[in-house]
């Protein structure tokens, strides 16, 4: 029997308690953004990934997360409370106080810690991962990388180069599509011909395909896609398929309320809720509510951040 | 002595040390494995010394500096070639949004080691899109350095130190440059000294004439034009004409600008001389420097030399009408000097 204790945000166990707990506090810390941009108290945007945090929560708990590097993109947030659980950092960052992870100069769309890099430009960091991973092969560190993407982003040239060098010279990188079905606005199918799922097997990558419906099914298919990179040291492609519940970033979403209602209906915390005990249940989103509302109050307190951050001056000129 | 070594001869050389010298040093391009050895013979013989750490890439330079960007990040010292400087366009995200980007907009907690090398210039009839001089397009890019040695500079030194770096730069090349010899020291008729030799990448001052005299008119430049300056030097001495040049290996940022004002205000005349188009470019940025600085010390404006505005042609008799030609320079100079 699991207490309510916040280990669980960062158990290691592979439970259906444990993914309900990391989903949900990604849910809530992100809901959080969208109230506190409305309340004025949040600079810039957020793009928020709310309905797809299972996908999240299932592929970084399959990664090794003392030595895997992970780079992500404008909609990271979910990948990064799953690597390392740091609410406050990410508030702090995205709010502009003190003790954010980039000083409050990456805010939302740049994020670092330890071996966990995240940027805005779409399909840049694909290149960006494969030389992370060819880096720790020739060091001989034993870890992969992994990158995700959306399927925005399967439009970028630069993705495809990145999966050539990949299969050619046998890195070990997990390419991750978190295929929502919409970028911005457009609809897949406006943006893209064919199927998504079979371009990187023209390379010779093998690819593998989930739901994010069921975090525990896509998450045995991420441990063996994880699995074949690190021991055969070569490219993998784990398509996953899911659902944004909220708009690209946060008053742009044009989509019917039919739409919006279907979607709501594949929403993988529900699907987590229906297996979990009622009590457990209460216990983990107590614990979760607690969580995130002591973080807002925290960081909310904290000043702003000074404008002499020294990260704007390295490296820099007599300028 | 190293001011024997042809220009290429002390850019492989540094290539082979720094690989030498450490294990972390990579190096990425297109066609560069021996036999051939890169499209300009710079990494002749690398592959064969160091099999594990030199690949030949696909076409693709977009991704070969983001590779290169990310081995950065994790530890390693990439030197990534573009075989022709015109093709740094496709590179420009991965420069510009990456490389320029982690280190400062992770707040200062990531370095990233890169050197991207590419020759640039024109004057062998490769047409409009291999004689290009880009780098002006990439100087005033915030934590990202442009670096371009001259023929008077020790070119494998200013590699090796951009290798070292801890930030990226763009180390330029000029094609022209590579089969002459380096000139490190000074000659019965030519004063070569440094301005500041323990820079990163000093700024070398050439004189036509001893000390006790005040210069005439100071040439500001940089890389490939250098090829110029002997035999300018020497024609403007048969003119009585005393030239001081000041050329500069780091190109963006820009280094700290008081010597130049000083020298450009002990002549009163300065001509700026680049390899590439004027508009918008290293001149001008050189120019509104100096301007800041030497407001009612200069006894003329500056004159600015550079290509025309236009594509550079393949035909050698339409590609000399183009380019910046040793004539073009010292008719801005006597412009200036009258």
């Amino acid at each position: 029997m699991m207490t309510a204790s916040p280990n669980f945000f960062t158990s290691t166990d592979q439970t259906a308690e444990h993914f309900y707990a990391q989903m949900l506090l990604i849910r809530h810390t992100e809901q959080q953004f969208l109230q506190l941009f409305a309340q004025g108290k949040l600079n810039g945007t957020v793009h928020t990934c709310i309905g797809q945090e299972a996908s999240a929560v299932a592929v970084v708990n399959a990664l090794d997360l003392q030595r895997d590097v992970i780079f992500s993109n404008h909609r990271a947030h979910g990948h990064f409370l799953a690597y390392c659980g740091d609410v406050e950092g990410l508030l702090a960052e995205v709010l502009g106080r003190e003790g954010g992870v980039c000083g409050g100069i990456g805010g939302t769309q740049h994020l670092y810690t330890r071996n966990f890099y995240t940027n805005g430009i779409q399909g840049g960091i694909a290149p960006c991962a494969v030389g992370a991973a060819l880096a720790e092969k020739m060091q001989g560190s034993g870890a992969i990388a992994t990158v995700f993407l959306g399927d925005g982003t399967m439009g970028q040239g630069v993705v495809y180069e990145s999966m050539n060098i990949a299969a050619l010279w046998g890195v070990p990188i997990l390419f991750v599509l978190e295929d929502n079905g919409i970028a911005q606005t457009t609809p897949k199918q406006q943006e893209h011909a064919g199927d998504l799922t079979t371009r990187a097997q023209t390379f010779g990558i093998q690819t593998f395909t989930a739901d994010s419906f069921d975090p525990l099914a896509l998450h045995a298919t991420a441990v063996a896609a994880v699995g074949m990179v690190r021991q055969q040291q070569c490219p993998a492609f784990l398509a996953v398929s899911c659902y944004r519940l909220g708009p690209h970033s946060k008053g742009d979403d044009t989509r019917s309320a039919e739409e919006i209602a279907m979607i709501e209906q594949r929403d993988p915390l529900r699907h987590l809720e229906l297996q979990l005990d009622p009590q457990q249940l209460r216990q983990i989103q107590q614990a979760v509510e607690e969580r995130v509302r002591l973080a807002v109050e925290q960081v909310l307190e904290r000043p702003l951040v000074a404008t002499n951050t020294t990260g704007l001056t390295i490296g820099r000129g007599e300028e | 002595m190293s001011q024997m070594l042809t220009n290429v001869e002390s850019l492989r050389g540094a290539l082979h040390n720094a690989m030498a010298d450490d294990s972390a040093v990579v190096v990425f391009g297109e066609d560069i494995l021996d036999p051939y050895g890169g499209a300009f013979k710079v990494t002749k013989g690398l592959s064969t010394a160091f099999p594990q750490r030199v690949f030949t890439t696909p076409i693709c330079e977009g991704s070969i500096v983001g590779m290169a960007n990310g081995l950065a990040l994790r530890g390693m010292r990439p030197v990534a070639e573009l075989m022709f400087g015109d093709f740094i366009t496709l590179a420009a995200d991965q420069l510009i949004n990456h490389a320029a980007k982690f280190p400062a907009m992770y707040n200062g907690r990531v370095t990233l080691p890169l050197v991207v090398r590419t020759p640039m210039g024109g004057g062998r009839g490769y047409g409009p899109t291999h004689s290009q001089s880009l780098e002006r397009m990439f100087c005033g890019v915030p934590h990202l350095s442009v670096v371009a040695p001259s023929i008077f500079h020790d070119a494998g030194k200013s590699l090796r130190a951009a290798i070292a770096s801890a930030q990226p730069v763009v180390f330029i090349e000029n094609k022209l440059l590579y089969p002459l010899r380096q000139q490190l020291h000074s000659t019965a008729t030519l004063q070569h000294e440094f301005l500041d030799a323990e820079a990163e990448y000093p700024t070398v001052r050439l004189r036509n004439f001893g000390a006790g005299n005040s210069p005439d008119v100071t040439l500001i430049t940089n890389g490939g034009i250098s090829r110029f300056l002997p035999s300018l030097l020497q024609r403007l001495s048969d003119e009585e004409i005393r030239l001081e040049a000041l050329i500069p290996a780091s190109l963006s940022p820009l280094p700290p600008i008081a010597p130049f004002a000083a020298a450009a205000a002990n002549s009163g005349r300065v001509v700026i001389a680049e390899e590439g188009t004027t508009s918008n470019g290293w001149g001008a940025e050189f120019a509104a420097r100096l301007y800041e600085s030497c407001m009612g010390k200069l006894a003329c404006p500056i004159v600015r030399v550079g290509a025309l505005p236009t594509v550079i042609p393949a035909a050698k008799q339409l590609e000399d009408e183009v380019l910046v030609s040793e004539t073009t320079i010292l008719n801005a100079i006597l412009k200036v000097f009258s």
